[in-house]
């Protein structure tokens, strides 16, 4: 089965075919995937070898000279191994670029600690002027790639080795309405990845379900049109548990509303295992988030379990 | 167009003995340390006979860059840019002030001819790498790149991730200009330049005072591989 990863590099190999203004900026990681592409443009396809830091402040600078470099190695040498880099070399120098990221997450469980960056948009938050994608397929990565790499911005693109079943028609920056509940309904964000499981866990039940592909900008108009009577809101993010809250809070600052942040838990979890593994000891498998959705809700007395 | 040994900054009336005036503009006394001055000549040299930029060219994709990642005690860098026309010198006397561009480290966002903001160190060299390859990338291959670091700035590790790329590379564009006050901690072991020397850098050290020595350095030929030159001057302590 084709991951975001596989679409990522077919895609930026024919933006760089197709844009001179394109340059990919790697540290080792997937370098493999971009042979012919380095082959093609070796002055535009740059690996500096296993050197994060380098890898964003050469980005910067290549900003500086016109290019739109695209920089991409897993979410925790990206952001947070380079954090400084993204916050002196990217957005003080006024220089854009689109960093893109793998295995943010749980995606690699055998790789443990080391390999998880499940604060990287809590962390990109820190900063002014990012924009913030989380595809949920790889058509998705694709649409949000393409997007990203044409605007002047700074954007995140996070890919995942998770998955939803279907793409969605989806528009950068906009939340899309997947299911409509009655006016009594809360809300419910799923974010990228997690929206098979948010479905799956709302089966039968009456409540509105936002998809978001892209959390920064943060779509509170579209969150505010979903609201009915009841401003209860339920976020589902395959990073940081709470990471959007904020968001949340600044959408609806006028009115009184509550928020349950629903993603990967901040403890550390010593465990390897499988991404299912990890989903469920974080309480995001459909099972564990239909309890929580109705304890928020309070609704648990109405709540028929799902069936299996 | 294409920038000649012409296009060096004009000379706009004011020079190399009106800079500790200038400097005494920013910080109320016209005598100065060595510590504020270590870079000083070495960036008046630059200015006055290697770089080709000016303020008419300070946004000519062919332009010169020089990138000042030592950002700390940025007086001396001020005065140079004023003496060649990029600063207004009434800006001068506000520096550190609220409303004033002068910072204590510098901003590029708000100074014509400042190429990057620097003042956490270790940035410059990094930023100068991918300067270097963006203007290979498209073509502006008579551009040069030059960086200025100060030796305690080695201390920082992103400078030996660049310094090991750029000289695998070859990327004979970049130049590294440090100023070695001898203010590293643990000081280098078998000097600076054995450092950049030993991946694949040309790399001379002369007398950080010495104008013509620094403008032999800085223009020595050394094609296909990075150059360094390390100025030496008084030490800081």
């Amino acid at each position: 089965m084709t991951t975001m990863r596989d679409r990522f590099a077919d895609v930026t190999g024919r933006l760089l075919d197709d844009d001179p203004r394109v340059a990919l900026v790697l540290a080792d990681i997937s370098a493999d995937r971009f042979r012919e592409a380095a082959a093609a443009h070796p002055d535009r396809v740059l690996n500096v070898g296993i050197r994060e830091q380098l890898m964003v402040s050469v980005a910067g600078g290549l900003a500086l000279t016109g290019l739109r470099p695209v920089v991409h190695t897993f979410a925790s040498f990206l952001v947070e191994r380079a954090f400084e880099q993204i916050k002196l070399d990217l957005n003080h120098q006024d220089a854009a670029a689109v960093l893109v990221s793998a295995n943010g997450s749980y995606d690699w469980p055998e790789g443990g600690r080391t390999h998880q960056a499940p604060g990287d948009v809590a962390l990109l938050d820190t900063l002014p002027d990012w924009t913030v994608h989380v595809p949920g397929h790889p058509d998705e990565a694709e649409t949000l790639l393409r997007h990203a790499v044409a605007g002047d911005g700074r954007a995140y693109v996070r890919l995942s080795e998770q998955r939803n079943t279907a793409a969605r028609p989806i528009t950068p920056g906009r939340f899309l309405t997947l299911r409509q509940g009655s006016a009594g309904a809360a809300v419910v964000v799923a974010v990228g990845p997690m929206l098979d499981l948010v479905l799956a866990a709302v089966e039968g039940l009456d409540i509105t379900v936002l998809y978001a592909a892209t959390v920064r900008p943060f779509d509170g108009a579209a969150l505010r049109a979903a609201l009915g009577d009841r401003a209860d809101v339920v976020l589902v993010e395959p990073y940081l548990a709470g990471t959007s809250a904020h968001q949340v809070d600044e959408a609806l600052a006028h009115l009184p509303h509550r928020v349950l942040g629903l993603g990967v838990a901040r403890p550390e979890l010593r465990r390897y295992g499988t991404m299912a593994d990890h989903l469920a000891a974080h309480g995001l498998d459909p099972r564990s988030l239909r309890a929580r959705l109705a304890a928020f809700l309070d609704t648990s007395a109405g709540v028929p379990s799902l069936a299996g | 167009m294409t920038l000649t040994s012409d296009s060096r900054s004009p000379d706009c009336g004011l020079g190399y003995q009106d800079l500790p005036h200038l400097m005494g503009l920013m910080t109320g006394d016209e005598k100065h340390g060595p510590a504020a001055t270590s870079t000083l000549d070495a960036l008046w040299v630059l200015y006055d006979r290697v770089l080709r930029v000016t303020p008419q060219t300070a946004e000519d994709p062919e332009r010169d860059r020089f990138l000042l990642s030592k950002g700390h005690g940025p007086m001396a860098y001020y005065a140079v840019l004023t003496a060649k026309g990029f600063l207004d010198p009434a800006l001068l006397p506000g520096f550190g002030a609220f409303d004033s561009p002068l910072g204590h480290h510098p901003d590029r966002v708000l100074l014509p001819g400042v190429e990057i903001g620097s003042g956490s160190l270790g940035h410059g060299l990094p930023l100068a790498v991918g300067t270097t390859l963006g203007l290979r990338a498209q073509g502006l291959t008579d551009s040069r790149v030059w960086v200025l670091t100060g030796d305690a700035e080695l201390d920082e590790g992103s400078n030996h991730e660049a310094i090991a790329y750029a000289g695998a590379v070859g990327l004979d564009a970049l130049h590294t200009v440090v100023i070695d006050n001898s203010s590293a901690t643990h000081g280098w072991t078998g000097g600076i330049a054995a450092r950049f020397a030993g991946e694949g850098w040309s790399a001379v050290t002369v007398d950080g005072r010495d104008h013509e020595a620094l403008y032999e350095a800085f223009t020595t030929p050394h094609p296909g591989r990075p150059h360094a030159v390390v100025a030496v001057v008084e030490p800081k302590r």
